[in-house]
């Protein structure tokens, strides 16, 4: 399969602290690619450093073979890229409704249709259709952040730690989601729940101090209980 | 009762002069993360652009329209001149905005003179109305019908119309809006207009209410509108006509029991908000970091 995503040496700097220093990662079509390592090793700046949110020092970032490091973020959501960040990012006052509202660039037949998959997908959406976001448990934000990044037709889709904070019987239901949404699109998962990513999971990277320290099959990490020890404290 | 509705209707006109205003101020804040000082000099020169039109076509109507395009004309260049360069950093909003705000007030006297000129009432609002034992000035009201209707356009802009969902939507976390695919400095831009339009029609209207203008008016209106934007809450487009028509109904009254307490009521409705709630009336923002 061909990479959809590709990311070459990224240094990112926060301010004073250089977060990332060194990323090496690639997604292919049709994957899930999860990214692991301990709290704070750098994850989640990585997803918004592609997302131009916190754009890298140095490195590059290739999407579709063309280079969109520099580029402003809503450019690089508008190449077919869908984001749900760490704490959902939903817009508390406005109805779920309205968060897919503002979501849908186009109400062409086809979006449409999308969003009609993805409320069948997330059927408690269409039960709170009027319902503040703000007013939603954890588990309706989770899926509302997902339906809202899927729903555009996205080509791939970063998603941050979508299990955090959820119940367990909430997780399966957001994995089960996440298995159905790769039929239709490439998935990149920051993921600390390893029973979660190594189940949905086709390949894994870990990162390390904002440095990446191995990639591969997730089926090979499942068996490398040194390498699980080592860099997730765990195995 | 003919004194009650008398007060309640100057404090509803003043309150939607500083209205028109705030609500500029408000979404600035809100969404822009800005802290506009200059938004007194909209104000006032949507004034004298207004007015001097008025005097020379004689139509009050084409004044207001050229101080609407003043508005949207300053609001652009100093969106992108004075405000662009300095997004992100609070002190420096404040010290360019509050220097360019002097900027304006004087060019004022530049292009005007340094003399207030007066301003009377076109013929067709001026007048009172007698309803029974009670003397309604038809100016007044006219004031607060436009308010009023500027309210209803708006409202129903940011509640029923996709930019306006994406306002809302900005105020509340505007990286996640980027995240959309929505380039937000554009939204910016267009509030940024929009705003800048709304304080030059106050200051159109506000000339022949308070019969006269001058260059040191925009700022003395644009700290009613601070206070209007603190009470109604950051953001807040209906907090602000809200805490306009208090602020304004307090004035009005205070002015007329306790005189020498007018100037300071605004404070200390001020004061007790911020006590009670520091976010202000009805504030939209609560701010995520994604």
């Amino acid at each position: 399969m061909e990479n959809l995503l590709k990311l070459h040496n990224i240094h990112t700097h926060i301010g004073q602290y250089h977060i990332l220093q060194g990323i090496d990662f690639e997604a292919k079509e049709g994957e899930v690619s999860v990214l692991l390592g301990r709290n704070g090793a750098g994850k989640t700046t990585t997803l918004k450093t592609i997302m131009g949110l916190t754009p890298a020092s140095s490195g590059a970032v290739h999407y579709l073979n063309q280079d969109i490091t520099k580029k402003p973020t809503y450019d690089i959501a508008n190449l077919g890229i869908g984001y749900v960040p760490e704490n959902q990012g939903i817009f508390g006052q406005l109805t779920v409704e309205e968060n897919l509202k503002v979501a849908i660039r186009k109400e062409t037949p086809e979006i449409m249709e999308k969003q009609e998959y993805v409320l069948n997908l997330f059927p408690d959406l269409k039960k709170f259709w009027k319902k503040a976001g703000g007013n939603l448990s954890g588990g309706q934000k989770q899926m509302l952040a997902m339906a809202r990044a899927f729903v555009n037709d996205s080509k791939l889709l970063l998603i941050d730690e979508p299990s955090k904070g959820l119940a367990p019987i909430v997780i399966e239901k957001v994995m089960e989601a996440i298995v159905e949404m790769k039929k239709q699109t490439t998935i990149v998962l920051v993921e600390q729940n390893f029973l979660m990513a190594s189940n949905i999971g086709d390949t894994y990277t870990l990162i390390d101090d904002g440095r990446t320290v191995r990639s591969g099959e997730m089926s090979e990490l499942i068996q490398n209980d040194e390498l699980k020890q080592k860099y997730l404290g765990i195995g | 009762m003919d004194l009650l509705i008398s007060l309640v209707i100057n404090g509803l006109a003043t309150g939607m002069l500083i209205f028109l205003l705030a609500a500029g101020l408000t979404l600035i804040f809100g969404l822009m993360d800005v802290l506009n000082f200059a938004h007194g000099g909209l104000f006032v020169w949507g004034a004298y652009t207004g007015v001097v039109t008025y005097a020379y076509t004689e139509s009050f109507l084409i004044g207001i329209v050229v101080s609407i395009l003043t508005g949207i004309i300053l609001g652009f260049i100093m969106e992108k001149l004075i405000i662009t360069p300095v997004y992100g950093n609070h002190v420096q909003q404040i010290l360019i905005t509050l220097g360019f705000m002097l900027v304006l007030q004087e060019m004022i006297k530049v292009a005007f003179g340094p003399n207030a000129i007066p301003v009377t009432v076109p013929s067709y609002l001026a007048g009172s109305w007698e309803i029974g034992e009670v003397i309604v000035i038809k100016y007044r009201v006219f004031i607060i019908v436009v308010g009023f209707i500027i309210f209803g356009i708006f409202h129903y802009i940011l509640t029923r119309t996709k930019i306006g969902l994406i306002v809302r939507a900005g105020v509340i976390n505007k990286e996640m809006v980027q995240a959309l695919g929505i380039n937000i400095k554009r939204v910016f831009l267009f509030v940024f207009m929009t705003g800048a339009s709304l304080a030059a029609l106050g200051g159109m209207l506000m000339a022949p209410y308070s019969g006269s203008i001058y260059a040191e008016m925009g700022m003395e209106f644009a700290i009613l509108g601070f206070i209007v934007v603190v009470i109604g809450g950051m953001g807040s487009f209906s907090g602000s006509l809200l805490a306009a028509i208090l602020v304004g109904l307090a004035g009005s009254f205070m002015a007329y029991y306790v005189p020498y307490l007018s100037l300071a009521v605004n404070m200390i409705l001020m004061a007790i908000v911020l006590i009670f709630r520091p976010q202000g009336l009805f504030s939209m923002i609560r701010r995520e970091s994604t």
